[in-house]
């Protein structure tokens, strides 16, 4: 197969993936694995490792993007709330998640929150199971809490079917998702470096697929796209660099990334999938892996807006990860309605105007059919950018 | 409609003494406020549900609640100006209000509900109960104030019920953060005996609180206990828990509503006493800021009693048994307090105790008030209104506002649907 076969063949099923919001892939893998669970997470950090440590597929439950039509799911909520829980609820009320054995609900938002509880109401019958990922990071406090929940979830995995605790399996499953987030880290560092060679769409998508499959197969295919991607046909073009911010749980539908980048952009940094890459490094080897694990959240989570920020301020993080980008810019995408990314604006916005670096920013839902305001608006920022060096 | 209530306003005299009371209690307190940069008196913002109010009075720091200065900005109409401003420093429209009006008032100069200027924090308390941008607004403050912040998570009651884990949780970081931070900003060293007795106070107010609430059941309700429950949970959702003064006032108010009861009354509205109550709701949601005498006519123009809501639960669930120095360990207790505040309960939870509500105070039916900025309260509504009439057999109305944004309140719509709900109502009977 030729390189410009193989990418193409990879991102086709990475396509295939994305609109699979009636989890044929996951039908097929427990198909493939009879009585092993499926546990459906929301967004926007899971410990996916004790998912798979218990055997089981965690499944990245992302909304039906611009693919499900609402009726059911309006009916829950008022016009006021995002829209990812609107095509939550409609996919579970049809049926479409009656293939999975349970659910786990981060602490993302009051919303996800809530959704937790509507999920109780609704579907009592399933597991589903609120995490409460600590806000106090120190391991004395938030350390001890996070391990016991974390125990507690493992229990209750094998209690629905799973696996039983045990620590070697859990450390196989830590190296395979520190395997992961090194193999997802190399395609980001091709978008630093070529983001011709990778555009902001295809690398979402080929992150996205992650949410679906075996871990080790997505780390294969990640690579084989990386592998072949240098062979691509493409050619670089005068466009300006982007850094995307706001877009960590609710995702934007691919129009709306293809319309930045045709708008005269490169976006070559973002917190778009933020939950596959929210731990920074390798959790590593250790004869206590749990604890490791909770040691990793602690210590090497992600800048994000869901996390309380401790000490420094989330401006000049994003300033620093503008330089580190190499970005000329930075654009607020954040979901209608998200309180935890459009509170954090004012302040970022504010540290970004002090450092110098430009910034526009627009909202969207996962479901945006309407590409023109925003192509607009991104085609105007890369232009002024261009002419003038600066918006 | 208006023949439930006696038009002619109350003359001044008759305003009731508790109410005095609590005008000057409150008024005592933003003085120490404004004084505190002379006195020296150590300030500490915070938020209403999960507070620590008696620990921050162990160490003589005075609470500033901004939730309620949003609030109170929006009774004197002040929250639009706020918010314009705030949405003119780059403040989202669809964010929370509460925040957008405390930011607004903070850049016209911090100026509180009696006229005085408020101090800047020496602490912030981040309680993080029951309400995610709780944490964001503090992080905006952090910005704004540079001071010391001390950041208390509380767990979800996702399950229902306080888990041991959670508890010590609290307990950790109350040792191990919140405490070291109050010795710090006040130079004074935590004193176990003084937090008993301050919370000793709390219980004998929380008593004499759950009974005035409890006096809802009586037929006709002395008390309504959304609007008018706004005041009597004052004192006890801010800066009085644990002082002699909060013990004094609700003692007070027991005896007025004992006295309401004797003598068959109905509660005291704006616009004189309820005299024929027609029907009885439990309501879901907090209130409308802006127009809330406005809203509260609506229902009872009709003859309405609101004989238990949800609302009045956000600073503690004192009727469901919860009190202060109820544990040997005072921290214990404050954790308790922390975990059981009525955000912080999960939907099917929150369902279970509307269902308790409407068949205990033998109400007529329900009413959810869904706020437009307050995801907390908000996400889940439609579900769990469902979910009541299912089990209750008895019909709900749902109606949307806001908390202290002034555009999202629609007097003629809010007042059609309530009408026709009753009217409703009344044909059902």
């Amino acid at each position: 197969m030729s390189t410009g076969s193989t990418t193409a063949a990879l991102l086709e099923r990475c396509e295939r993936l994305y609109a699979d919001t009636a989890l044929d892939a996951v039908r097929a893998w427990k198909g493939a694995h009879p009585g092993r669970l499926a546990i459906g997470h929301l967004p926007v950090y899971a410990p996916r490792e004790l998912i798979h440590s218990a055997g089981a597929l965690p499944v990245a439950l992302q909304g039906g993007g611009d693919q499900v039509d609402i009726v059911k799911g309006d009916a829950c909520f008022q016009s006021y709330i995002c829209h990812l829980p609107r095509s939550t609820v409609e996919l579970g009320l049809t049926g479409d998640f009656d293939l999975l054995d349970g659910f786990v609900f981060p602490s993302t938002c009051d919303v996800i929150r809530n959704l937790s509880g509507i999920w109780k109401l609704l579907f009592p019958k399933k597991y589903s199971r609120f995490l409460d990922l600590p806000q106090a990071f120190e391991a004395s406090t938030g350390g001890r809490f996070y391990l016991h929940d974390l125990e507690q979830l493992a229990k209750e995995l094998h209690g629905l079917g799973g696996l039983a605790p045990d620590d070697g399996r859990l450390q196989a499953s830590i190296a395979l998702y520190d395997d992961n987030r090194r193999a997802i880290e190399t395609l980001y560092a091709l978008r630093r470096e070529a983001p011709w060679l990778c555009s902001i769409d295809e690398a979402f998508l080929l992150v996205r697929a992650g949410g679906l499959l075996d871990v080790q197969e997505h780390t294969a295919l990640l690579r084989s796209f990386v592998d072949a991607a240098g062979a691509r046909p493409k050619k670089r073009e005068d466009r300006i660099r982007l850094l995307l911010i706001g877009a960590f749980c609710e995702q934007p539908p691919l129009g709306v990334l293809r319309t930045l980048e045709r708008s005269g952009a490169y976006v070559v940094d973002d917190d778009l999938n933020l939950g596959a890459r929210w731990l920074l490094g390798d959790v590593g080897p250790s004869q206590r892996p749990l604890e490791a694990l909770v040691r990793a959240y602690l210590e090497q989570s992600t800048w994000a807006s869901t996390r309380f920020e401790h000490d420094e301020p989330r401006g000049a993080q994003l300033v620093k990860r503008v330089k580190r980008a190499g970005a000329d810019g930075v654009v607020f995408a954040a979901p209608s309605f998200c309180d935890p990314a459009l509170l954090d604006q004012p302040p970022l916005q504010k540290a970004l105007t002090e450092a110098g670096v430009p910034f526009f920013s627009f909202k969207y839902a996962e479901n945006t059919g309407q590409f023109q305001g925003i192509r607009e608006q991104a085609g105007t920022f890369s232009d002024s950018l261009k002419l003038w060096g600066a918006a | 409609m208006a023949e439930a209530v006696t038009k002619a306003p109350p003359p001044a005299a008759q305003k009731d003494s508790s109410m005095e009371r609590q005008k000057q209690m409150i008024a005592g307190h933003f003085r120490s406020l404004s004084l505190a940069p002379q006195t020296g008196q150590r300030v500490a913002y915070t938020f209403v549900p999960g507070n620590l109010t008696e620990l921050m009075h162990a160490f003589d720091v005075l609470p500033v609640y901004p939730e309620i200065n949003a609030l109170q900005s929006a009774m004197r109409q002040l929250s639009a100006g706020y918010i314009r401003e705030a949405e003119r420093l780059g403040h989202n429209e669809d964010v929370c209000t509460y925040v957008k009006c405390d930011i607004g008032m903070l850049t016209k100069g911090n100026v509180g509900p009696t006229g005085e200027v408020l101090p800047p924090p020496n602490l912030l308390l981040l309680s993080y109960t029951g309400c995610f941008t709780f944490m964001k607004w503090f992080e905006l403050l952090k910005h704004e104030y540079g001071c010391e912040v001390a950041m208390l998570h509380v767990p979800y009651l996702a399950d229902g019920q306080p888990t041991a884990e959670a508890r010590r949780y609290i307990v950790d970081q109350l040792k191990a953060e919140v405490i070291p931070k109050l010795e710090k900003v006040t130079g004074k060293k935590y004193d176990e005996g003084r937090l008993q007795t301050l919370l000793a106070r709390s219980r004998e107010a929380e008593d004499n609180l759950v009974w005035v609430l409890d006096s809802a059941k009586a037929r006709p309700s002395p008390i309504d206990a959304y609007f008018g429950a706004v005041y009597y949970v004052g004192p006890i959702f801010s800066a009085f828990r644990g002082t002699e003064d909060a013990v004094a006032y609700y003692r007070e108010l027991r005896a007025e509503v004992e006295d309401r009861v004797l003598k068959g009354l109905g509660p005291v509205t704006p616009d004189g006493t309820l005299t024929r109550e027609k029907h009885r709701l439990v309501v879901e949601g907090p209130p409308n800021w802006t127009h809330f005498r406005d809203f509260w006519r609506i229902f009872h123009d009709e003859g309405a009693v609101i004989v238990a809501s949800t609302y009045a639960k956000v600073g503690g669930l004192y009727d469901q048994g919860f009190r202060h120095g109820q544990t040997d360990d005072p921290l214990e207790s404050l954790a308790d307090y922390c975990l059981g505040c009525y955000t912080n309960l999960s939907l099917p939870s929150r369902v279970d105790l509307l269902e308790k509500y409407v068949r205990d105070f033998k109400a007529d039916g329900f009413v959810f008030n869904s706020i437009k900025s307050c995801n907390s309260f908000s996400a889940g509504q439609l579900v769990m209104l469902r979910q009541l009439e299912q089990r209750t057999g008895l019909p709900g109305a749902f109606i949307e506002s806001d908390l202290v944004d002034p555009r999202y309140y629609g007097h003629a719509n809010i007042k059609n649907r309530i009408e026709s709900y009753l009217q409703m109502l009344e044909q059902r009977r």
